[in-house]
């Protein structure tokens, strides 16, 4: 049977204080999915990661202005797309290519995009600068991913009002 | 928001520096300071105690990088131990093993320093 995708949306204001709330977000749509502890620790990390971008670089420390962090979930996949209208950034200006002359010349910063790219499925950018910048993760929810947990992943994707028993 | 806190243990030359909690963007800046302290009090000894260190993002990891050249450049080193298998995972990841030595348990890492010293 085919399964709707299910959306979510969390906005907060573009300070580090809530980044454990982000991580919560996400990370219990991740769970509740049948993602891994392994998994969801990923997709928690690249969320914190984009989000913290966003409000060093796109912001540039101001605050009060606005995150989104939608999440759209189906029994494929999980979506992450952190949505900001700051400055934007040219993705390729971030990359780290070699992560030993990396190390070896003590550079700092930069390694958030790295992690993300290390930690995610994909990783899309749509960079507009001032008007809206998105940067979407996506995990499939494969049986690697969800070992031990798939179960879980049936329950809560087919049937949506099993936890609440 | 995030808890973590830094809890400073001095042993002789060699500094402890016990991480408690979540070490994101907005705790970085704690961890920053108990480390500069150090660096200022010319202590460059130190070792990082991961074992309550439930979290780390690359701000995080970005604090080791902004002190590791001035510790070593003063005959020191940032030495880490009790690392979880979730956080070491990220430094491994990243390839961090190669240029900081991360042992098991904290005596390792006191011992390391004392067999330089000796």
């Amino acid at each position: 049977m085919a399964t709707k995708t299910k959306k979510f949306l969390l906005v907060t204001p573009s300070e580090s204080d809530f980044l454990d709330i982000i991580r919560d977000f996400v990370g219990k749509i991740a769970r509740s999915a049948g993602f891994s502890d392994d998994y969801v620790s990923k997709i928690q990390l690249s969320v914190d990661e984009a989000c913290t971008n966003v409000i060093r670089h796109a912001y540039l420390g101001m605050k009060q202005k606005d995150i989104e962090i939608r999440v759209e979930l189906n029994a494929k996949k999980l979506v992450v797309s952190v949505v900001d209208r700051g400055r934007g950034f040219k993705p390729e200006s971030k990359h780290v290519d070699d992560m030993e002359a990396y190390l070896s010349e003590y550079r700092k910063g930069g390694l958030g995009l790295h992690l993300i790219k290390l930690l995610m499925d994909e990783v899309q950018f749509s960079i507009h600068p001032n008007k809206m910048n998105i940067i979407t993760l996506v995990k499939y929810l494969d049986d690697k991913q969800t070992l031990g947990t798939k179960r879980n992943r049936k329950s809560i994707l087919e049937k949506p009002h099993a936890r609440k028993r | 928001m995030s808890e973590f806190s830094v809890h400073r243990k001095d042993m002789d030359e060699i500094s402890v520096l016990n991480l408690d909690g979540y070490l994101d963007a907005h705790t970085a800046p704690s961890f920053e300071e108990s480390l500069k302290q150090l660096v200022d009090e010319g202590r460059f000894k130190i070792i990082v105690n991961c074992d309550k260190l439930a979290y780390i993002s690359s701000a995080g990891l970005g604090v080791f990088m902004g002190y590791i050249e001035d510790v070593r450049a003063n005959n020191g080193d940032i030495k880490m131990s009790n690392m979880s298998e979730k956080v070491f995972k990220i430094f491994d990841l990243l390839g961090f093993p190669s240029l900081y030595e991360i042992v098991d348990e904290e005596g390792e890492a006191v011992d390391k320093f004392s067999n330089i010293n000796s």
